[in-house]
C-alpha cells in the first residue's frame, strides 16, 4: 500500500473510532478523551507559531487563559451564557490581544522573542493574580455551562458530557481541516518560507511582519477556542490558566508529537496527557512517593526528548528508515 | 514623600536592583558567551536560598554556608554543564528551552524531596541583624545594606574578570569565534563549563544572601527568573554592562511603582497595577530598541 493511502486509512479507521468512543466507553474515559481533544486543539494552534512560522512562542497560555477568563465574566451569576455568542466572543478577545501583544514581541527575534513571550503572559498572570478583577489568586467558578440555545433550538446540551464531547471533536475535526488547508494555501507557504528565511521573503517582496502578526492572532484566536471549553469543561478558572507551566507543557505537547506536522501536535496532546496519568499514578519506591513527585520523571522524559528526538513521535518512522 | 521616606525607598530599590544584577548578569554571560538561553537560571537562584538555609541550620552561621554554599553551586553548575548542557552547543533554542524547561521540573521536585514544601526563613546574621536610624521613627536595616555593598564587590569583581584578566579575554574572545579560540590552543570545553558554573554559583549566591529577607519558599526561583528576563531584554541579551543598567531600572521602577500614587486626571490607579509596571518598561523598550539599551541590533 502507497503512503497516502495507508495514512488515509489510519485517519479514516481513528475518527470512526473517535465517533464510536462515547457509544462504548466510560463516563471517565470520555471526559478524558474531551480534555485530550480540547488540548490537541490548544496545541495545533501553538504549532502554528512554532512549527509553521519558526517562532518558539513560551507564552501561549495567555489566550488560552485570557478566553476561558472571558467565558467566566460572559457568564451571569448562577446561570449559563449563550454558547453562540460566548465563543466567538472568547475568541475575539483573544485575537485582539494576541494582536497587541504581537505587535510588540514580534519586533524581537530569536531568543528576545522567547522571553518576551514569557514576560508579557507573567504580566496577565499577575494581573489576574493581584487585582480583584476575576477572583484574584482563587480564581472564579463558572456556575453552568454554556447553553446552546439559538431561538429556541437547542442542538445539544453541555451539561452532558457526551454532547460535550462531541462538540470538542466537531471542533477539532474542523481546526484540523482548517489548518490542513491553511498549510497548503499561499498564506501558508509564505509562514513556511519566512521559517526557512526571512530574509529572502522580504526581498520577494512579502510584508514578513504583517503575515507573522496575522499567524500570531490566528494561533490565538484558536487557543481561545481551546481554553473556552477547557473553562467550560471544569467549570472554574484561576492564574495558572494563564501560568507559564501550561506554557511549557502545551510546548511540549508540540514537540512530543512532532512540530510542523498536522496530526503531530494532536498525537503529543494525548501522549502527554497519558503520559501524566500514567506518571501520576507511580508506585512508592523506597522512601519517595513517585506518583507525587512525578514532575520528576516528566522532566527527565523531557530532557531526553530535547536531546535525543528532536523530531518528535512522528520522527521515529523517518528515523527508522535512515531519512534523518 | 519625604527625604526619609525618599531616602529608603531609594536604598531598598538599588539593593533589589544590585540582588537583580548577580541573577541576571550570569544569564545573560550564559547566552552571550555561550549561546544557551537558560530557563532553569532561576531554580539556581532557589537552590542557593535553600543551600543557605540548611547549610546555616548546619553551621549553625550564615557566614561559614556561604562559602560552602559557593563551593557546592560550582561544582553542581559543573556537573549540569557536563551532563546536560554541552550537549546543547550544536542545537537549536528549542532543544534549549526544552531541555532547560524540563531541568526546572526536575530542579523543583528534588527540593520537594531533599527539603520538603515548607517555606523557612533564614536568621540575620547576629553582627548585621542592627538598623541605622533615619530620623526619630525611622531606620534602615544594616544587612540589607550590607547586600548593596556585598552585590557592588561583585559587580567590580566580575568587571575585572572580564576585561582585565587573562581568563575574561579567552571568554570574551570565546564569545566572538569558537572555533578560533579552540585553534589558538585554549581548552574551550573547560572555559564554557567555568562560565556555566560561574553563572549558576553568582545566581545561588544571589539566593543565599537574600534568603535571610526574603524567606525561603518553594517555586521562588521562577518569579526572579521572568524578571531576570525583563531584566535582559532591556539591557541588551549578552550585555554584563546592559544587565547592571536594566536590574537597576527595574529596581526603581518597581520599588517606586509600588509606593508612588498613580494619578491619571482625578483617578487613581490600583496599587496591584503598579506590578505590572515593569512589564510596561520593557514594552517601551521593545517598542524603541527592540535588542535592548545595550545590545547589538540584528
Amino acid at each position: 500500500m502507497s503512503r497516502p493511502r495507508f495514512f488515509a486509512l489510519v485517519a479514516l479507521v481513528l475518527v470512526v473510532a473517535m465517533v464510536a468512543l462515547p457509544f462504548v466507553a466510560e463516563k471517565f474515559t470520555v471526559q478524558f478523551a474531551t480534555r485530550v481533544l480540547i488540548m490537541a486543539i490548544f496545541a495545533m494552534s501553538l504549532n502554528l507559531l512554532v512549527g509553521h512560522a519558526g517562532l518558539v512562542s513560551l507564552g501561549h497560555a495567555a489566550f488560552f487563559g485570557m478566553a476561558g477568563y472571558c467565558l467566566a465574566l460572559a457568564s451571569p451569576q448562577y446561570q449559563a451564557a449563550n454558547f453562540w455568542t460566548s465563543l466567538p466572543l472568547a475568541m475575539v478577545v483573544s485575537g485582539v490581544l494576541a494582536f497587541a501583544i504581537g505587535a510588540l514581541v514580534l519586533r524581537a527575534s530569536g531568543v528576545y522573542f522567547i522571553m518576551a513571550t514569557l514576560a508579557f503572559t507573567q504580566m496577565l498572570y499577575f494581573l489576574m493574580h493581584d487585582t480583584g478583577i476575576a477572583g484574584g489568586s482563587d480564581g472564579i467558578f463558572i456556575d453552568a455551562r454554556p447553553d446552546a440555545g439559538l431561538f429556541g433550538w437547542r442542538p445539544f446540551d453541555l451539561e452532558k458530557f457526551g454532547d460535550f464531547y462531541f462538540v470538542a471533536l466537531a471542533l477539532f475535526l474542523l481546526v484540523f481541516a482548517f489548518i490542513g488547508v491553511l498549510r497548503a494555501s499561499l498564506f501558508g507557504r509564505v509562514i513556511a518560507g519566512i521559517r526557512v528565511n526571512e530574509t529572502r521573503m522580504r526581498s520577494l517582496g512579502y510584508a514578513t511582519f504583517r503575515y507573522k502578526l496575522a499567524c500570531f492572532v490566528l494561533a490565538g484566536m484558536l487557543a481561545g477556542m481551546a481554553g473556552y471549553l477547557a473553562a467550560a469543561q471544569f467549570g472554574v478558572v484561576n492564574p495558572d490558566m494563564l501560568g507559564w507551566h501550561l506554557s511549557g507543557t502545551v510546548l511540549m505537547m508540540v514537540i512530543l508529537g512532532g512540530m510542523g506536522t498536522l496530526a503531530g501536535p494532536a498525537l503529543g496532546a494525548a501522549a502527554m496527557l497519558l503520559l501524566e496519568l500514567g506518571l501520576q499514578s507511580l508506585p512508592v519506591v523506597g522512601d519517595i512517593h513517585l506518583g507525587k513527585h512525578w514532575q520528576l520523571p516528566l522532566g527527565i522524559v523531557i530532557v531526553l526528548f530535547a536531546l535525543y528526538l528532536p523530531k518528535g513521535l512522528t520522527g521515529i518512522p523517518g528515523r527508522a528508515h535512515g531519512d534523518d | 514623600m519625604d527625604l526619609a521616606t525618599f531616602l529608603i525607598q531609594l536604598l531598598n530599590a538599588v539593593q533589589y536592583g544590585l540582588l537583580l544584577f548577580l541573577i541576571a548578569g550570569g544569564l545573560t554571560l550564559i547566552f552571550g558567551i555561550m549561546g544557551i538561553i537558560n530557563l532553569a537560571h532561576g531554580s539556581f537562584y532557589m537552590v542557593g536560598a535553600y543551600l543557605a538555609w540548611s547549610l546555616s541550620m548546619h553551621f549553625g552561621s550564615l557566614w561559614l554556608a556561604i562559602p560552602a554554599g559557593i563551593v557546592l553551586s560550582v561544582l553542581l553548575g559543573m556537573a549540569i554543564e557536563w551532563l546536560l548542557i554541552r550537549r546543547l552547543y550544536r542545537l537549536g533554542h528549542l532543544q534549549q528551552v526544552l531541555l532547560t524547561y524540563g531541568l526546572i521540573l526536575i530542579v523543583e521536585e528534588l527540593r520537594s524531596i531533599i527539603w520538603g514544601d515548607d517555606v523557612h526563613s533564614v536568621p540575620v546574621p547576629a553582627l548585621l541583624s542592627g538598623s541605622i536610624a533615619l530620623t526619630d521613627t525611622l531606620s534602615y536595616p544594616v544587612y540589607r545594606l550590607w547586600i548593596s555593598a556585598f552585590c557592588l564587590v561583585f559587580a567590580v569583581l566580575l568587571y575585572f574578570l572580564i576585561q582585565r584578566t587573562r581568563v575574561g579575554m579567552m571568554i570574551r574572545a570565546g564569545a566572538t569565534n569558537r572555533e578560533m579560540v579552540q585553534s589558538l590552543g585554549i581548552d574551550i570545553d573547560w572555559l564554557y563549563r567555568f562560565v556555566f558554573a560561574l553563572g549558576v554559583a553568582l545566581a545561588a549566591l544571589a539566593g543565599m544572601i537574600a534568603a535571610p529577607v526574603s524567606s525561603v519558599f518553594p517555586g521562588m526561583g521562577n518569579q526572579v527568573l521572568i524578571i531576570c528576563f525583563v531584566v535582559v531584554i532591556i539591557g541588551g541579551i549578552g550585555s554584563v554592562k546592559g544587565a547592571l543598567v536594566g536590574a537597576l531600572l527595574i529596581g526603581l521602577v518597581d520599588t517606586f511603582g509600588k509606593v508612588v500614587e498613580f494619578k491619571i486626571g482625578g483617578l487613581r490607579l490600583l496599587p496591584e497595577l503598579a506590578g505590572m509596571s515593569v512589564y510596561l518598561l520593557m514594552a517601551v523598550v521593545l517598542l524603541w530598541r527592540p535588542a535592548g539599551l545595550f545590545g547589538k541590533p540584528a
